[in-house]
């Protein structure tokens, strides 16, 4: 038996439908399908493609290796200013992007508060380089990862843990054996919930990093480049991200689209 | 001892106090009403919960003393644990979570397969946690903490998650398995039932106190708090059933209604159950005895009357009967007690 719903109501999720569908299919229909294969083999496009790729991928592998410890401790260590620790962690989520871009310029620029000395010290210069695209994205990337992995934790029954330590289990066996193999899925839709956020980065990076062809310049900084010069070519690399994210979407639709787990 | 126990923790606001021992290869039940601090004294043994003060020792060696500031972790206690709805580790077969201790402890995997057989789950081996019954996921559960070769075996309510028909069968296999276990195991219930199966020894639990603490059938017969009074105050017999009638361990027979049971049973029986006669009784009861007073005492408003059997046998009557039936110790009387008035458990 359905309840009966106020026509408003409907009338107005037709309209929101419409307003983010409506985008995306003019973006599709105006798409030089054509010349898809020769506007994407550019050099600049190419470029673009690879570096997002490397970058994005090199960002989320951080994410894990450093997103993970932190998830944990805040999910299972109770320390004085957990909640301070953990509202920072989050505040890259609802940061502008360029103001990121602002404060790793502030922390690793060539003035900035570490920055000065990678600089002075071992002549590290990470804005305006490719590393430094890695680093932007890192950044806004990491918060996702973080939540995802303590949300999971969290959830996890701790039972579980304290089975394997009945059954003699070291602190890293219970946790390479019992607690990453129970968090594995949610690790997975963090990570790649992560490199989406990573590959679709634009404000931090193009602040921080720059916008050189074949340095700094990711997919994205592409698209709003292209613009500029030709309009197909940036609706072509468009079409790229929107069928990555696509795909993002559907190897995550059990967990966000609230189908079967 | 396999355990030696004394605890003084708090879990929030609620304060816990106990001092409980276990002998090898004896069985105790920490019975008590829910949240009555039972299952964290049993935390606080296998090093799950801290201590405030007291002193633990396993097999002779201390694994908390807060006097010496010693508090072995928990993987270092050889303590076996079967959690409340098991905690098999659902990414592993039954096979990987039984062994994953053995492997944990750099024990030889021998044991696996030993206790694969001896608990009938060799079939089972290398199914998923998620394709086990409840009482299939219970065997694997003793099993995964037996092969580890414990020095002491923790099972917290480990009936409770079952149906009723699953538990009944469950508690009778239980008991035998133990029985195979020569090191000591203390069991978390709050079912006296499964307390009188399975136990040799009752430790009653109330408030974060031990309020009692005896051999079963004592405990059952003679519950000294209100809340076990309300659950027991029972006789309780051990012995073998077929086909209705129970051949008791320390001698006589009981006749029960129920036909079913076969092989080792727990029989209880209400002593307000048993009537006391002059002469030889008529009528319906299936169960009569001629036997001997031993001994009479004043339990409330009822007297209890302790009879030699065999079986031995309590009876409960009015102060009124006691002098209409000029009872007194060394008398002769005759007991009749109904078949249906005999329960019957698989042991």
């Amino acid at each position: 038996m359905r309840t009966p719903a106020p026509r408003l109501l409907i009338a107005l999720a037709m309209v929101a439908f419409a307003f983010l569908a409506l985008p995306l299919i003019g973006l599709l229909l105006s798409a030089p399908w054509g010349q898809m294969t020769e506007l994407l083999s550019t050099p600049a496009a190419r470029d673009a493609l690879r570096l997002s790729l490397v970058t994005s991928l090199m960002a989320t592998a951080i994410t894990i290796v450093l997103g993970v410890p932190l998830a944990w401790v805040l999910a299972r260590r109770e320390f004085r200013g957990r909640a301070l620790v953990r509202g920072l962690v989050l505040i890259p989520l609802v940061l502008p992007p360029v103001v990121g871009g602002v404060t790793l310029l502030a922390a690793f620029g060539r003035r900035g508060l570490v920055g000065q000395y990678l600089y002075d010290w071992f002549g590290i210069q990470l804005p305006f380089s490719t590393a430094g695209v890695v680093m932007a994205e890192a950044f806004v990337a990491l918060p996702f990862l973080v939540i995802t992995v303590e949300g999971a934790l969290r959830v996890m029954d701790i039972r579980f843990e304290d089975a394997a330590r009945t059954l003699g289990a070291s602190p890293t066996r219970v946790l390479l054996r019992v607690t990453a193999p129970l968090i594995a899925p949610s690790l997975v839709a963090g990570a790649v919930l992560a490199w989406a956020r990573a590959l679709g980065e634009f404000g931090a990076t193009i602040t921080f990093a720059g916008n050189f062809p074949g340095v700094t310049q990711t997919l994205p900084l592409a698209v709003y480049s292209a613009l500029e010069v030709s309009r197909e070519e940036a609706i072509a690399l468009s079409v790229v991200l929107l069928g990555i994210s696509f795909a993002v979407l559907v190897s995550l639709r059990g967990r966000l689209l609230g189908g079967r787990g | 001892m396999s355990v030696d126990a004394r605890i003084r923790t708090t879990v929030g606001s609620f304060e816990i106090d106990v001092h409980l021992t276990c002998a090898p290869g004896e069985t105790v039940a920490l019975l008590g009403p829910n949240g009555a601090g039972k299952s964290s004294v049993l935390r606080t043994i296998a090093g799950l919960h801290g201590l405030d003060q007291g002193r633990i020792e396993i097999a002779g060696n201390v694994v908390d003393d807060s006097a010496a500031g010693i508090h072995l972790p928990a993987e270092r206690r050889r303590v076996g644990f079967v959690f409340q709805d098991y905690v098999l580790f659902p990414h592993m077969t039954v096979r990987q979570n039984i062994g994953f201790g053995p492997r944990s402890t750099g024990l030889d995997a021998s044991g696996v397969d030993h206790w694969i057989d001896a608990l009938g789950i060799a079939d089972l081996a290398d199914r998923r946690p998620s394709e086990l019954s409840g009482g299939q996921a219970q065997r694997v559960a003793l099993a995964r903490a037996l092969a580890t070769d414990p020095q002491l075996l923790l099972m917290d309510e480990p009936l409770a998650a079952l149906d009723a028909a699953t538990r009944i069968e469950v508690r009778g296999r239980l008991r035998h398995h133990l029985a195979e276990f020569r090191q000591g195991t203390v069991i978390v219930t709050h079912d006296p039932l499964d307390a009188l199966v399975l136990a040799d020894r009752v430790v009653v639990v109330e408030n974060g106190r031990i309020t009692q603490d005896g051999p079963t059938a004592q405990v059952a017969a003679e519950p000294r708090t209100e809340y076990l009074a309300a659950l027991l105050g029972v006789t309780l017999f051990r012995g073998s059933a077929a086909s209705g009638t129970i051949a008791c361990v320390d001698g006589g027979t009981l006749i029960a209604s129920d036909t079913h049971a076969a092989g080792d049973v727990v029989a209880l029986v209400r002593p307000q159950a048993i009537s006391l006669h002059r002469e030889r009784p008529e009528g319906s009861a299936r169960n009569t005895w001629h036997t001997t007073v031993t001994g009479i005492d004043a339990h409330g408003d009822q007297v209890r009357v302790h009879l030699a059997g065999p079986p031995a046998l309590v009876a409960a009557v009015t102060p009124a009967a006691v002098a209409e039936l000029r009872l007194a110790p060394g008398e002769k009387v005759w007991a009749s007690l109904k078949a249906t008035d005999v329960s019957v458990h698989p042991a």
